[in-house]
């Protein structure tokens, strides 16, 4: 039975983590655009770029290029449905930067200085966040006594009373993940790009509805691993789990709407300040309630 | 679903005297919001459908006109915004101008006006997308005539022999 409701949970992933990615996405869009006094696109405004960018021709730079973001939708798509089937929480982080280095190598391959340079700053990108993943990894761990999802699930009390640290220091990469200002450096959903589109600028057309459709992919699994500070046992803690998920990505919006860029020493700084003064004050607090 | 749901646009000055552009980029500020057309100003021929231009095209200018069309990915539409971009304008019998857009790059919309009104603009980009539509059906179309031309010459072929 068990088992069997794994399955379900992947096929669900499957199914609904592209329309609830869009939802998202139209929600952040209708939002943003009334936080600045406009009325803002369509609510399915995401579902209409993605169909339209399905029927557009692509014009491919070089094969490599599109196998590696094929290879980044499948993995992130792999990644995904490990984490829904309760699988290893280490297991997903590797797996999901694999998939992020392969977005990082397609950008790479083309011969454009801006896709070049996007590929960069998401390596800067991929150093500043990594760290607090691993630590996210390690404090589910401490408190559970287990990697596995299914596990962690299972607790008596909600993660984020004992990882309280972790959980700032993971709302803090969440918005170098979602692509949002302050730091959207290696490409941005916005007009104010200094190096026009960064890590997308060579992919056009189908191949880059490929990538975004990763990229609502990806997305869902990041705000899967939010709401694991708040699942326990109890059933009433999901709901718990997607008002505070949703609390949280509106602050990501309104950030992102507050805050103009930063140049990537600073975010550099300030996000490994962050991991290691919350999520390592965290941390260390709970090693010595161990002893 | 129709493209013109979500036109990316793209703009480029051409030898323009400027005046045109900040019409062009005072129409897409958030002030007048074309975002609720789904229009998003992107910097990136090859996220783009519409290509804007303004300017009368020099001779400088010419290589960078085509190289940005051959760079939109299919299909896609050109509007000429101003009059010198439809013909050249003032600046028509100039040495080094080629005297409009269309003489280097097949052209979809002419928006004519000194400089073009906003208001003209956004008849001109509203007209551009109905295009837009028509290119895609008429590549839908194509791809099915290259199929009914394959079958043709297969029997054309089946005769001879």
């Amino acid at each position: 039975m068990r088992d069997f409701l794994w399955l379900i949970m992947i096929i669900l992933y499957l199914g609904l983590a592209p329309v609830l990615g869009v939802l998202a996405s139209g929600y952040d869009r209708v939002v943003t655009a009334r936080m600045q006094g406009r009325q803002g696109p369509p609510f399915l405004q995401p579902y209409y770029d993605i169909m339209k960018l399905f029927q557009k021709e692509a014009i491919v730079v070089n094969w490599l290029q599109t196998a590696m973001v094929v290879s980044f939708l499948m993995f992130t798509i792999f990644t995904g449905c490990l984490f829904f089937a309760g699988g290893d929480i280490l297991l997903v982080f590797f797996a999901h930067s694999l998939a992020e280095v392969l977005l990082i190598l397609a950008a790479c391959s083309a011969n454009s200085p801006y896709s070049n340079l996007g590929a960069q700053r998401e390596y800067i990108q991929m150093m500043a966040y990594e760290p607090m993943t691993l630590l996210v990894a390690i404090g589910f761990y401490l408190v559970c006594g287990s990697f596995n999802v299914a596990d962690i699930i299972q607790i008596n009390m909600p993660a984020i009373i004992k990882l309280p640290g972790f959980f700032i220091g993971y709302c803090f990469i969440l918005i170098i993940k979602f692509r949002k200002s302050p730091f959207d450096l290696s490409t941005s959903h916005h007009a104010h790009q200094e190096m026009v589109k960064g890590l997308t600028q060579d992919i056009s057309g189908n191949v880059l509805g490929i990538m975004e459709l990763g990229e609502l992919y990806e997305n869902v699994l990041l705000v899967g691993i939010l709401a694991l500070f708040f699942i326990t046992r109890e059933p009433w803690t999901w709901l718990l789990a997607a008002v505070c998920c949703s609390v949280v990505y509106f602050l990501i919006i309104l950030i992102d709407n507050i805050f103009p860029r930063v140049k990537w020493e600073v975010m550099f700084k300030y996000t490994w300040l962050v991991t290691f003064g919350f999520a390592g004050s965290n941390f260390l607090i709970l090693m010595m309630l161990r002893r | 679903m129709k493209l013109s749901k979500s036109p990316w646009l793209l703009h480029y000055d051409a030898s323009s005297c400027n005046g045109c552009d900040i019409e062009v980029l005072a129409a897409t500020t958030p002030r007048f919001d074309v975002e609720r057309f789904g229009i998003i100003n992107t910097g990136n021929p090859k996220h783009a459908d519409i290509l804007v231009i303004t300017g009368g095209v020099n001779n400088q200018a010419k290589s960078v006109v085509k190289q940005i069309y051959s760079q939109m990915p299919e299909p896609k539409v050109v509007v000429a915004a101003g009059i010198c971009a439809c013909d050249g304008g003032i600046f028509k019998d100039c040495y080094n101008i080629m005297g409009g857009v269309d003489k280097v790059i097949p052209v979809d919309v002419y928006v004519p006006g000194c400089a073009v009104r906003p208001e003209a603009l956004i008849d001109g980009v509203v007209k551009a997308l109905a295009i837009l539509d028509q290119k895609r059906d008429a590549m839908k179309s194509h791809a099915a005539c290259e199929i009914n031309y394959d079958k043709n010459s297969d029997t054309k072929e089946k005769n001879q022999a």
